[in-house]
C-alpha cells in the first residue's frame, strides 16, 4: 500500500504533537507557571520561542498546552462519537417515531449555534474540565448523530440486515455486528475532523475566557493572555495559534487520506 | 476475397491492472490471441459467461478499452485499415461513424436531460454526415422500422417518458441513424422481461436485416443469439472455444463446453402428487404504505410439504412481494397466512423464534445479502448460534458439514464472501438457510443473476436438498426454463393477481389463457425460426408495448 505524500506529512506532524502531549513533564525545559526570564523576552538559546506576558517560557507553556487541549478535545470527541453513533444507528435502524423524535431534537439544537450555546452552559456551571468535555462532546455529537443516521440508512436497507431481521435478531445485534462494520470507515475519518473541531472549540472558548482555566495553560488561553504584546509587534500571541493550525492541517491530511481510501472501496480506483 | 471482410481482428490479446484489496496493483491478460473475421452485412454472435471477454472483444472493434483495458497485441482491421494503434483523432472519426455501440442498460446511457431525438441525431449531425432535417427523417423511419409507437412524435419525449422496452429500440435507432458498417450490440435485451426481449429482439433482427449492416451482438444466452446470428463464436475465460455456423453450434456442437451450453435448462424434474399443505395462503391483499392500490390481490396458494411452488410472472407482477408477505416485512391488510398448522403473525417482530427458523430465505443478489465483514464460518454458524445455541468445535464441525452438503470443501468457512465466485456466494446463502433446518425456504430470483452453467448447478443442489431434507420451496422467478426444472405447483402472477395456478403439467398444458400463452411463448428456444414462429402466431402483445 502506497501512503501518498501528503498525509505522510500528516502522519508525522500527528504524531509529533501527539508525543509531545505525552511525555509534556520530561520535554519541557520549563516549568508551566514560573517566570523565569523577563517580560516579552525575544527567542533567545535560553528562551527557544521567547517569554511571554509575564516572564514565562513559550515553548514549555505550548508543551504543557498540547496536553491539556489534546486530552480534551479527544475526551469530547470519543464522548459525541458514542453518543452520536449509538443515538444515530438507533435512529435508522428503528425508524418510525424514535427516528422522528431524535432527528428532530438534534435539528432543533442544530438551529441554534454551539458557540452560543456553550456559552450560556457554561456561564452557568461551574468551569471544570469535566464539563467542558461534556459540553463540547454533547454539542458535537449532534453532527456525529447526522452522519452516522445517514450511513447507516444507507447500510439498513441491505438485503443481509433484512436477513439478520428475519433471522429473528435483536437491535444491539444488527447495530454493532451488521452495520458497525459496515459504517466503520467513514466514521474513522469524520473522527480526525470532529477532533480538530473540538480543537478550535476548546481554543475559542478559552480564549473567550469560558475554556480551560489557569493555572492549567492551553492554547487559546495563550493567545488570549498575550494578544496584547501584537500591539507592540510581539510575536507571543502568533505562535499558539500557529500551533492550532499546524495540527488542524495535519489531522485533516490523516482524515483526508482516509476517506479517498473508503471511497476506494466503493468502486474508485484510489491511491 | 479480402474486400468482403469488414473487420479482421488477429491475435488479439488485450490486458488490464487490476487492483485487488490489499496487494499491489497487477497486470492480468483478459483475452489470449482471439482471431475474428466478420464480412459486410454478416451478423456474428459472441456468446460466453461473465467473465470470457466478450464485451472487451466487442469493444475492441471500435478499439477501445474500458477503464484500466488496454489492446496490448495483435491487429484489428476496419474497413482495410489498422485501428489498434490508430491516433485519437482518427478513432474520433471512426467511433459514431463506422463503428456504433447498443449497451446492455439502456436506461442508464441516455441522458435524462435531453429529449430522444436530440439524442439519437447527435452523432450524425456531429460528424456532419447530415443535415438536421435528413437525419431526424432517417431517425423517424428507423422508429417505424423498429415497432415503436407513435414513430413521428416519440423524438419529443424524455428518456423516462417511455418503457425500457421502446428506450433499448430508441438506442438501436440511434445506432443505426449515422448508417454505419458496424453495430456491435451488447446484450441489448438482457435486462429485459421476457415478453418485452421478444419484440426487441424481432425489432433488431428486423432493422439489421433492413439497413444490411453488419453486428457484433453479444449475449450469455444462447437461445437468443441463435435468433439473430449467421455465425456463432462461444468464448469462454478470453479464449476461442469454437466457432461456427448458427446452425452447426445449436444442432450439432462439436466442443463440450459448447454441448454443455446447448443442453442447458435441461434438467428434468418429475413432479410429486397433491400432499397436505405446509404454507397455506389464503385470500392475501397487501399494499405499500401511503399508497391507494394493491400490489397483491386476493391470492390464495397452497404449498405442499416437501415440493415446489414456482412463482412466476414479470416485473411488477408482485411476486416479490408476496414473499415480503409471507415472511412478515410486509403485513398483509386482509387474508391469512398459516404455516404448519398454524396461523402465522402478520409482522414479523410478534413472531416465535420458531416461527421465524422455519421459514428461511435466499435472495437474488447473494453479494448484498451477506454482510461483507463477516466470514463464511460466521455467515453460516449464526443461524445454528441463534437457534440451537451452538457454540466452539461443535458449531465448526456443523458449518463443515453444511459446506459439505452445498460441495464446497474445508479451508472456505474462513474465507470472506468478496473472495467467492457468484456461484459459491449463492451457495453460501443457501448453507445458511439450510442451517436453520427450515421447512420452507422462500428463493427469490435465486438463479437470475448467474450464468446458465452455473445456474444449472445450483438449481440441482437444491433439488438434491429438497429429496435430502424435505424441505418446502417457494421459488419466485420470472424464468419459464427454471420453472419446469424445479418445480411441482405454478402460480402464474400477473399484476398482483394469480391468474393461473395448479399441478406442473395442468398449468404447462393447453388450452392456455392469454397471459400464459405470451409468457410461455416469449422464453427463447434453442432452434432456429423460433422468433419468427412465435411473432407470427401469439395472441397479445407484451405489456411493455
Amino acid at each position: 500500500m502506497r501512503i501518498p505524500l501528503s498525509a505522510l506529512i500528516g502522519m508525522i506532524f500527528t504524531g509529533g504533537f501527539i508525543f509531545v502531549a505525552i511525555f509534556a513533564h520530561w520535554i519541557a525545559p520549563y516549568p508551566i507557571n514560573d517566570p523565569v526570564g523577563g517580560v516579552w523576552e525575544a527567542p533567545s538559546a535560553q528562551f527557544w520561542l521567547g517569554t511571554d506576558t509575564i516572564g514565562r517560557d513559550i515553548l514549555s507553556r505550548l508543551i504543557y498546552g498540547a496536553q491539556v487541549t489534546i486530552f480534551v478535545a479527544l475526551a469530547a470527541s470519543i464522548l459525541s462519537f458514542a453518543l452520536g453513533t449509538f443515538l444515530g444507528f438507533t435512529a435508522a435502524v428503528s425508524g418510525g417515531w424514535l427516528d422522528q423524535a431524535l432527528s428532530r431534537s438534534v435539528d432543533l439544537m442544530m438551529a441554534i449555534p454551539s458557540l452560543i450555546v456553550a456559552l450560556v452552559l457554561l456561564s452557568v456551571l461551574p468551569l471544570n474540565l469535566t464539563v467542558l468535555v461534556l459540553v463540547i462532546g454533547i454539542l458535537d455529537s449532534t453532527r456525529v448523530f447526522r452522519l452516522s443516521r445517514a450511513v447507516a440508512a444507507d447500510i439498513a436497507v441491505m438485503e443481509y440486515v433484512e436477513a439478520a431481521k428475519l433471522r429473528g435478531e435483536k437491535g444491539n445485534w444488527i447495530i454493532f455486528k451488521e452495520i458497525l462494520p459496515n459504517a466503520l470507515s467513514p466514521l474513522v475519518a469524520e473522527f480526525g475532523l470532529r477532533f480538530i473541531f473540538a480543537v478550535l472549540f476548546i481554543s475559542t472558548l478559552s480564549f473567550l475566557g469560558l475554556g480551560i482555566q489557569p493555572p492549567l495553560a492551553d492554547w487559546g488561553g495563550m493567545v488570549k493572555e498575550n494578544r496584547d504584546g501584537l500591539i507592540y509587534g510581539k510575536t507571543a500571541a502568533m505562535l499558539p495559534a500557529a500551533a492550532i493550525a499546524a495540527l488542524a492541517i495535519s489531522v485533516n491530511l490523516v482524515a483526508d487520506w482516509i476517506l479517498t481510501r473508503t471511497s476506494s472501496l466503493k468502486g474508485g480506483r484510489g491511491g | 476475397m479480402a474486400d468482403d471482410l469488414l473487420l479482421n481482428i488477429k491475435g488479439l490479446v488485450i490486458e488490464a491492472t487490476a487492483y485487488p484489496p490489499g496487494e499491489p496493483p497487477k497486470d492480468i491478460t483478459l483475452v489470449h490471441g482471439v482471431d475474428l473475421a466478420l464480412k459486410r452485412g454478416k451478423v456474428l454472435g459472441l456468446i460466453g459467461e461473465s467473465g470470457a471477454g466478450k464485451s472487451t472483444i466487442g469493444l475492441s472493434a471500435m478499439s477501445y478499452g474500458r477503464g484500466g483495458v488496454r489492446l496490448a497485441a495483435g491487429s484489428i482491421m476496419l474497413n482495410g485499415r489498422e485501428i489498434r494503434t490508430a491516433a485519437p483523432t482518427d478513432l474520433r472519426h471512426l467511433r459514431g461513424r463506422e463503428v456504433t455501440y447498443v449497451s446492455q442498460s439502456a436506461a442508464a446511457s441516455f441522458n435524462p436531460a435531453k429529449r430522444l431525438m436530440e439524442q439519437v441525431i447527435e452523432t450524425s449531425i456531429g460528424h456532419g454526415l447530415m443535415t438536421k432535417a435528413e437525419a431526424e427523417a432517417r431517425a423517424v423511419t428507423l422508429f417505424r422500422k423498429l415497432g415503436l409507437p407513435n414513430p413521428e412524435t416519440i423524438g419529443s419525449r424524455y428518456p423516462h417518458q417511455v418503457s425500457g422496452g421502446q428506450l433499448q429500440r430508441v438506442m438501436t435507432a440511434m445506432a443505426l441513424c449515422p448508417k454505419p458498417d458496424l453495430v456491435i450490440f451488447d446484450e441489448p435485451t438482457t435486462a429485459l422481461d421476457v415478453t418485452t426481449q421478444i419484440d426487441v429482439l424481432a425489432a433488431i433482427k428486423e432493422a439489421i436485416r433492413d439497413t444490411q449492416v453488419a453486428a457484433l451482438y453479444i449475449t450469455h444466452d444462447l437461445a437468443v443469439v441463435a435468433q439473430v446470428s449467421d455465425e456463432i463464436m462461444v468464448l469462454r475465460q478470453g479464449r476461442m472455444v469454437e466457432l461456427g455456423t448458427t446452425d452447426q453450434i445449436i444442432n450439432a456442437p462439436r466442443e463440450d463446453y459448447t454441448k454443455a451450453l446447448v443442453a442447458v435448462r435441461s434438467i428434468e424434474h418429475e413432479e410429486k402428487p397433491e400432499a397436505p399443505a405446509v404454507l397455506s395462503i389464503q385470500n392475501v391483499t397487501a399494499r405499500y404504505r401511503g399508497t391507494n392500490f394493491d400490489v397483491l390481490k386476493n391470492i390464495t396458494l397452497d404449498l405442499p410439504a416437501g415440493q415446489t411452488l414456482a412463482v412466476v410472472g414479470e416485473s411488477g407482477s408482485g411476486k416479490s412481494t408476496l414473499a415480503r408477505a409471507i415472511t412478515g416485512l410486509l403485513p398483509p391488510r386482509s387474508g391469512r397466512i398459516s404455516f404448519a398448522g398454524r396461523t402465522l403473525s402478520n409482522e414479523t417482530k410478534a413472531r416465535s423464534m420458531d416461527d421465524l427458523r422455519e421459514i428461511q430465505m435466499i435472495y437474488q443478489m447473494a453479494d448484498t445479502a451477506m454482510n461483507p465483514r463477516q466470514t463464511v464460518g460466521d455467515i453460516i454458524g449464526r443461524p445454528l448460534e441463534l437457534y440451537f445455541g451452538l457454540k466452539g468445535a461443535e458449531k465448526q464441525r456443523r458449518v463443515q458439514e453444511l459446506l459439505d452438503q452445498i460441495e464446497m470443501g474445508a479451508g472456505f468457512a474462513r474465507r470472506y464472501p468478496a473472495e467467492l465466485s457468484g456461484g459459491q456466494k449463492q451457495r453460501v446463502c443457501i448453507a445458511r438457510a439450510l442451517a436453520a433446518k427450515p421447512k420452507l425456504i422462500i428463493c427469490d430470483e435465486v438463479t437470475s443473476a448467474l450464468d446458465p452453467l452455473v445456474a444449472d448447478g445450483i438449481l440441482k443442489l437444491l433439488l438434491n436438498l429438497q429429496a435430502e431434507s424435505q424441505v418446502a420451496y417457494l421459488f419466485i422467478t420470472h424464468d419459464l426454463a427454471t420453472v419446469r426444472a424445479i418445480s411441482d405447483k405454478i402460480a402464474v402472477m400477473y399484476k398482483g393477481a394469480v391468474v393461473r395456478y395448479g399441478q406442473k403439467s395442468d398449468v404447462l398444458a393447453p388450452p392456455f389463457d392469454d397471459y400464459t400463452d405470451l409468457l410461455l411463448s416469449s422464453v427463447p428456444e434453442m432452434r432456429l425460426g423460433w422468433l419468427e414462429e412465435v411473432i407470427s402466431t401469439r395472441k397479445m402483445a407484451s405489456a411493455g408495448n
